[in-house]
């Protein structure tokens, strides 16, 4: 029987393994990845400092012990050159490997912006364990840290630096912080925050060339300003990685362009994870990518079943005042409404849509703990609508 | 009483306080909740919780 190869293996790779598994599977599962295929969540990586974890401590397995969990083979440090969908077969490492289904699993990169000067080389983006490695040894000697990208990804790394007592400044052309996900009630509410607990924001603006300076490293903003550290973190997004999906001549589009069943455009291949367009919405975050993992395998394991979601919250794990929010969708006609704050500053905002339905909401601080009743409260909404 | 979190995405349940929204009483144990419980925040299942130290 040919196998099922996932190529990846992030939260989503392991994730569908596990949920094959589960369903008590019992064919060959082959797992192929470029790294060394440790076990591990992305979205703790932003939260370790504190935590007093590292690169080491944050593998919860590795790539051997994750195939005898899984009964999987599991080739690592290993990049897929070919991918024949007519034929089932993919080329990894100069060998031919036939599937029975193909799951693409392989992400999403950071988006690195071309910046100018001496320096530009050295700025690091962090988006694996690999690069969390690479970026703890440069933390742990330095104290000034300079985020290009105050949104949710730079938001959570100050937030995690501030409190083992790094110096932060947070620069971009974002008029608040997280702009792109919450108004700007809520924005000011975690801006305010991280900048009790140290953090220098400095918003509406662009940094410039990068360049070498006494040891550390400066910028000229477009506003004026300036900006010193010893170590620059580019945190300005991450998009899917389409290489796979082009190599396939899959339909992309964001993302590799998938139906609600996660099929691509050629037969017995799939997506999941940070990688796929889901009738037209990428999700980069670990609910729809569960909800995926859970639906697919029952698929591959022969009971079609088709990527229903819930209403999904995204937390933003900025601890000092973190944030729990539905945003509406991008362009969506709608108000905002907001309780008055809570003692802490805390923001509660409900959006309603242009015909009065209550399509989204935000929560910060110790309101964020509610985000459970709010998506009630959507739910209920939508019964009686 | 104990303190469990989420490994994929950090979510904390405290047994002194459970989940009352869920339907999960002030106290309940961790044993008692139900396997095929999720996390309310990403969806993963009770078995990839941790117990943490507090």
């Amino acid at each position: 029987m040919k196998p099922i190869v996932i190529i990846g293996t992030g939260l989503a790779g392991y994730g569908l393994a596990k949920e094959l598994r589960r369903l008590a599977w019992q064919g060959p599962l082959t797992l192929i990845t470029a790294d060394d295929g440790r076990s591990y969540s992305k979205p703790m990586l932003s939260s370790a400092l504190a935590k007093g974890k590292d690169a080491i401590t944050l593998a919860n397995a590795d790539a051997e012990k994750m195939a005898v969990d899984l009964d999987a083979e599991i080739r690592t440090h290993s990049r897929v050159t070919e991918i024949d969908t007519d034929g089932h077969r993919i080329v990894v490492n100069g060998e031919s490997i036939g599937y029975g289904s193909l799951v693409l699993a392989s992400g999403a990169s950071p988006i690195r912006l071309p910046f100018k000067g001496d320096g530009a080389e050295e700025v690091l983006s962090v988006n694996n364990l690999t690069d969390y490695g690479l970026f703890r040894e440069k933390l742990d000697r330095i104290e000034r840290v300079a985020v290009i990208g105050p949104g949710l990804i730079g938001s959570e790394f100050a937030n995690d630096m501030l409190q083992v007592g790094k110096k932060v400044t947070l620069i971009g052309p974002d008029p608040w912080p997280i702009s792109t996900l919450i108004p700007e009630a809520a924005g000011r509410a975690v801006q305010m925050a991280l900048a009790d607990a140290g953090a220098d924001w400095r918003l509406g603006t662009f940094n410039g060339a990068i360049e070498r300076k006494s040891g550390g490293f400066y910028t000229a903003l477009k506003d004026g300003g300036e900006v010193e550290a010893d170590l620059f973190l580019s945190a300005v997004g991450v998009r899917p990685d389409l290489t796979l999906g082009q190599a396939a001549g899959l339909e992309v589009n964001k993302g590799i362009v998938a139906d609600r069943f996660l099929r691509t455009s050629a037969r017995d291949v799939y997506v999941l994870g940070d990688v796929a367009e889901v009738e037209g919405r990428n999700l980069p975050y670990v609910a729809p990518l569960l909800v995926g993992a859970k639906a697919l395998a029952r698929t591959l394991a022969g009971e079609e079943t088709p990527v229903v979601y819930p209403h999904m919250p995204v937390v933003i794990k900025t601890t000092l005042h973190p944030i729990a929010t539905l945003p509406p969708g991008p362009g969506e006609e709608g108000t905002w409404r907001f309780d008055d704050p809570g003692a802490d500053g805390g923001v509660t905002g409900r959006f309603y849509d242009s015909s009065g339905a209550l399509a989204g909401f935000v929560l910060t601080g110790e309101a964020a703990g509610r985000r459970q009743a709010l998506v009630k409260e959507m739910e209920e909404a939508a019964r009686a609508a | 009483m104990k303190v469990f979190r989420c490994v994929v995405c950090g979510f904390v349940y405290e047994e002194a306080l459970g989940m009352p929204e869920e339907g999960i009483a002030a106290g309940t144990r961790w044993q008692d909740i139900p396997e095929d419980w999720e996390c309310p925040d990403c969806g993963v299942s009770k078995g990839d919780f941790e117990m943490e130290e507090v």
